[in-house]
This record gives structure tokens, sequence and C-alpha cells, in this order.
């Protein structure tokens, strides 16, 4: 079994301890909720969207444990300025890193990640707020 | 020619165990706990979720698959007459498990949840309509909730709730406002005997007479509390009574509803098939009279069986002393876990079921079960198939620890040091 602070490592703290972008958008233009029915964990995506589809401001709503605040913190700093097909290639590399436990192609936060690998039961709630922004993207136009 | 086959009944041959010291003795009943998760031993504490099972339950399961396995009823073989003997054994040890009046009282099923809807699903239709309320309670599981919220859909019917109160529920039901809610529109009242998010043992005698009074039925989820404290259903004075076999030693896939007789034989079926019939014509069909009627298909006969076994088990301990026994430990984990900074238990402060669940500040129930297990120590976390009520105290999650037979003041002790460790980590 590997080592906890393989999971925990200081950058998810941080995020969990302190999250970016947390809180309501009063900008909003789309957004969407995920739910982790196993856990009860939830989460909600703000998003505004340029004309062209570009993410300029993104927050997250939600509870859930270290592993998906942390998540969730850190995808709203990596999904800003990107549209869809760019945030889904993110969250592909996202989603290899936990899953597999490799290293990002190019060294980011993101690598605190990988340890999460180890821990297949944890690996949803790593993801969660990934698929609630890709989804919030693909919704039609709307206020929350 | 080999020696003749083993008798299907369980049989015990275990010595009797009376006194605290015997307790130690439990755990070299159950050959699953001596094992090391990682490189720690492992602290067992997911109890109401599932329990173990002792070596005898093992043991008649692998001896009826070995010696005696063959379908039942019907049968005119020697093989098949055991295996109908060993079934309807069980259900005669059941029935005076929780004193029905009679072996026919007793349905088996693949447990609580499959006892509940059967209960939903045939006697609702036929008894309820548009107008009628179903009361519940607001501690109940998703398996004594939803069900009824498929039936009030189907029917017209309209749900109630008898609240919690405190606001860790620590009051338990308020019973006070029972008077209100118990009205003649009411037709059912299901409710459970302990809770399993709370630890609450509700008065089921008491709740029964009162439901009686306004000509309601009542419909008792005994699956937290058939393991470990001894029913009588005649004394409770209930309808229905549900329970599973695998939270009370016994094996997965086989559970009981308890139903008093004239109500079970004036039920339809609820599901079609061999067993239940006395007599098919292409077009038409008469059923057997219950509890046959309601179990259509091939049962599960080698877990019965296996649940037989878990019964004289748990009565060779007595259930009163095992009662005695988990209560303990909840109350003694109450007390130890209360000392920890930032922590909010849920349920009462004194007498409680054999678990109990709380929320640490400054760590999510995932995140403390996750490091619990590198402890050996086995919790669950999450709702607890309890979403409304956990809604309702304004938790997303909590972390459970629920006893058994084979736990120890010691397991607390490990508990209550890798919640100390996790506080650390997090702070």
């Amino acid at each position: 079994m590997s080592d906890l602070s393989d999971l925990y490592q200081s950058v998810i703290l941080d995020h969990n301890k302190r999250p970016r972008n947390r809180g309501k958008l009063p900008t909003a233009n789309r957004y969407a909720t995920g739910d982790n029915p196993t856990c009860g964990d939830n989460c909600t995506v703000y998003l505004h969207t340029t004309p062209d589809g570009r993410i300029d401001a993104i927050s997250f709503e939600g509870s859930g444990c270290a592993i998906s605040q942390a998540s969730a913190s850190l995808m709203t700093t990596q999904l800003k300025g990107k549209n869809l097909e760019e945030a889904e290639k993110a969250y592909e590399e996202f989603a290899r890193i936990v899953k597999t436990g490799e290293e990002p192609e190019e060294f980011t936060e993101l690598a605190a990640f990988a340890g999460v690998h180890a821990y297949p039961a944890r690996i949803k709630c790593a993801t969660l707020s990934w698929h609630a922004a890709i989804d919030a993207l693909k919704q039609p136009e709307g206020q929350p | 020619m080999s020696a003749a086959p083993a008798p299907v009944l369980p049989v015990l041959q275990l010595p009797p165990r009376v006194d605290l010291q015997g307790w130690r003795d439990v755990r070299a009943d159950f050959p699953v706990l001596h094992q090391h998760v990682g490189s720690k031993p492992l602290v067992y504490l997911d109890n109401a979720a599932t329990t173990h099972k002792p070596r005898t339950v093992i043991d008649v399961l692998s001896r009826f698959y070995e010696a005696d396995n063959s379908n039942v009823h019907r049968g005119l073989h020697a093989l098949s007459m055991r295996a109908t003997d060993g079934y309807e054994a069980a259900r005669a040890r059941a029935a005076r498990f929780i004193n029905a009046a009679a072996p026919e009282e007793v349905v088996f099923t693949r447990g609580t949840t499959e006892s509940i809807n059967l209960v939903a699903q045939s006697w609702g239709p036929a008894n309820l309509k548009a107008g009628d309320v179903i009361l519940l309670t607001e501690m109940e599981h998703h398996s004594n909730l939803v069900p009824w919220q498929l039936l009030a859909q189907r029917t017209g019917a309209t749900l109630r709730y008898v609240p919690v109160a405190g606001e860790n529920a620590e009051h338990g039901l308020d019973l006070d406002s029972l008077d209100k809610l118990l009205t003649p529109e009411v037709k059912i009242f299901a409710f459970t005997h302990i809770s399993n998010t709370l630890g609450v043992i509700n008065p089921v005698a008491d709740l029964c007479a009162r439901a009686k009074k306004v000509g309601a039925i009542t419909v008792v989820d005994a699956a937290q509390s058939s393991g470990h404290e001894p029913l009588d259903v005649q004394k409770i004075d209930c309808d229905f009574l549900a329970f599973s076999g695998h939270k009370m030693a016994g094996p997965t896939g086989i559970g009981i509803l308890y139903g008093r007789r004239a109500l079970l034989d004036a039920m339809p079926p609820w599901q079609g098939g061999g067993g239940m019939i006395s007599q098919v014509e292409f077009f038409q069909s008469k059923w057997k009279p219950s509890p046959e009627r309601f179990e259509a298909g091939t049962p599960n006969v080698a877990d019965a069986i296996g649940l037989h076994a878990a019964m004289d088990y748990l009565d060779l301990l007595g259930r009163d002393k095992i009662a005695a026994h988990d209560d303990g430990l909840a109350e003694k984990a109450y007390a130890a876990l209360s000392e920890l900074p930032g922590i909010r238990i849920l349920g009462p402060k004194g007498k409680r079921g054999g678990l109990v669940s709380f929320a640490l500040q400054d760590a999510h129930a995932h995140d403390v079960v996750t490091f619990a297990d590198q402890d050996g120590v086995a919790l669950r976390g999450g709702h607890h198939c309890n979403q409304p009520l956990m809604k309702k105290l304004g938790l997303p999650s909590t972390v459970r620890a629920s006893f058994y037979v084979y736990n120890t003041p010691e397991d607390i002790d490990v508990l209550v040091a890798s919640m100390r460790r996790i506080l650390k980590f997090f702070s």
C-alpha cells in the first residue's frame, strides 16, 4: 500500500484548505452540477464564457473530501481561458494522471494528483468537478 | 459405498460461553478477522453494513453444497427431501428466533430491502387509495423510504414523516408530534427499530400500539436489531417485520419478512413463477397460501440453512448479552470520541444501539475512512443511505463505527488513536 503522503500531497492540502475560485459566480452564463451518488459529494461549476466559447471566469461550489475540493480548486485555475476542445484535452491529461499515476507532459500542479491512482475508489472524487466543468461548457447559456 | 451423508440440519459444536471473558474467545470463531491490512491487524468496525460469519455458518454452507445440494419441494429423491427439510427447518428456526406464532408467518426474501418491497408492492396497491397516508420517520434508511415513495406514486397516497428532534438528532423521534401525525388517514406506519446512522433505539412496541389505535398496520425495519438483541414479534405486536441475514452473522442474499398470518393470507402474489402456485391453466392460476405464495422460483436454500446456523450461534452467545456487549462498546466509543476537538456525534448521548456516527470539522468523512484504512481500521463514510436525514442535519456525510460480538475495547483505542492522527494531519 502506498504512503498516504503520496495521496495527500502538500499541493492538495493547500488547495483543500484555501480553495481558489470557490463560491457562486454572479456573472455566470453557464453552469452544471455533478454528483457522486456513492458518497453524496456534489460540485457545481459556474462559468462565464466569451461569445467565441472561451472560459473567462470560473468558480465552483459544493462539498466533498480533500481530494475532490482540491481537484475542483485546481481545475478552475487550469481551465480558465480554454474553450471546450481545449478543456476536454486538459481533462484527458488529468484523467490519465489520476488513473495511471504518470507524470503530466509539462510540469504543473496537476502532478500532485498522480498519487490518486493507487486509490481506485478515490478517482471519482478527483474527476467530479472536471466532469461538471465540461458539462457546463456544453450547456446552453442560462443564469443559474 | 461411502459413509452415510451428514445430516442437513446445522449442528453446533461450540462450547457455551457465558461470561464476559468469553467475548475474546469469540474472535477465534471468525476466520476473516485474523488478517492484516497492509502492515496493521484488521480492526473491523463496519458491522452495520455487514457482519462477518463464524466458522459454523461457513461450514454449514459448504456442507450443504457438498452433501445435500438439491432443489426444494416436489422432490421425491433423497437429496431433495434433505434440502427441503433443511430449508423448512430454517423457516421454523426463524419463527422461533422472533417468537412468531407459526412458521407460516415467515417468508424468505433476499434481505430487508426485498422484504419491505414485498409489503409495499403486494399489500400496498390492494389496500391503499388516493387520500390515504403512509407514515414514515425521518431516520429511515432508503430501503424503508423509496419503496413507499413508489407506492405513493402508484396509488395516490401521500407520505408523512415523524421528525427527529435535536440538532444532532440526539432526542430521537419527536414522539410528541406523533399524535398529530397519526391520524385515521394513516393506513400504514413503517419505521426502523435501530437507526443505522443515529444509533437511536426506537420504542417499537409503543409505536405499534399507537398505530393500532388508528387502525394503521405497522412495518418494523429490524435490519440493525435482529443480530444484536432479542426480538419478539408478539410482544412488539407489529404486523410486519423485516431483517437481513448478513447483518447478523449469516450469509448475504437471505432475509426474512415476518407477517401476521391473516394479513399474508389476504395479500396477492407479488412475483409469479414456480413454487407459488397450486394450479396453473393457460389463462389463470391459483395461488398457494403464504408463505409459499411469496416465494416464486427456486429459493435461496443454502443461505436459509446458513442463516439457521447463524441464529443458533447468536442464541448460543445469548442475544441479551450481545446487546449489552455491542451497546456498551458504542457508549464507550461515544465517550472516547467526544474528547476529540471539533467532533460532532449524531444520536443519543446515553443508551444507544451498537454504532456511532460522527463528523470531524477539519476532515471530510472520505479522507477519514482512507486514513483509518491505513491503520487497519475498517469504517464507513458517506450518507449511509440516509440522504434526507443528513441533509436535514446539514451534513454531507459522516464516519460510522459499528460494533459486533468480536469487537473489543482495544478496538476503540485503535479507532481513537487513528482519529487523532488524522486530525493532526489536517490541522
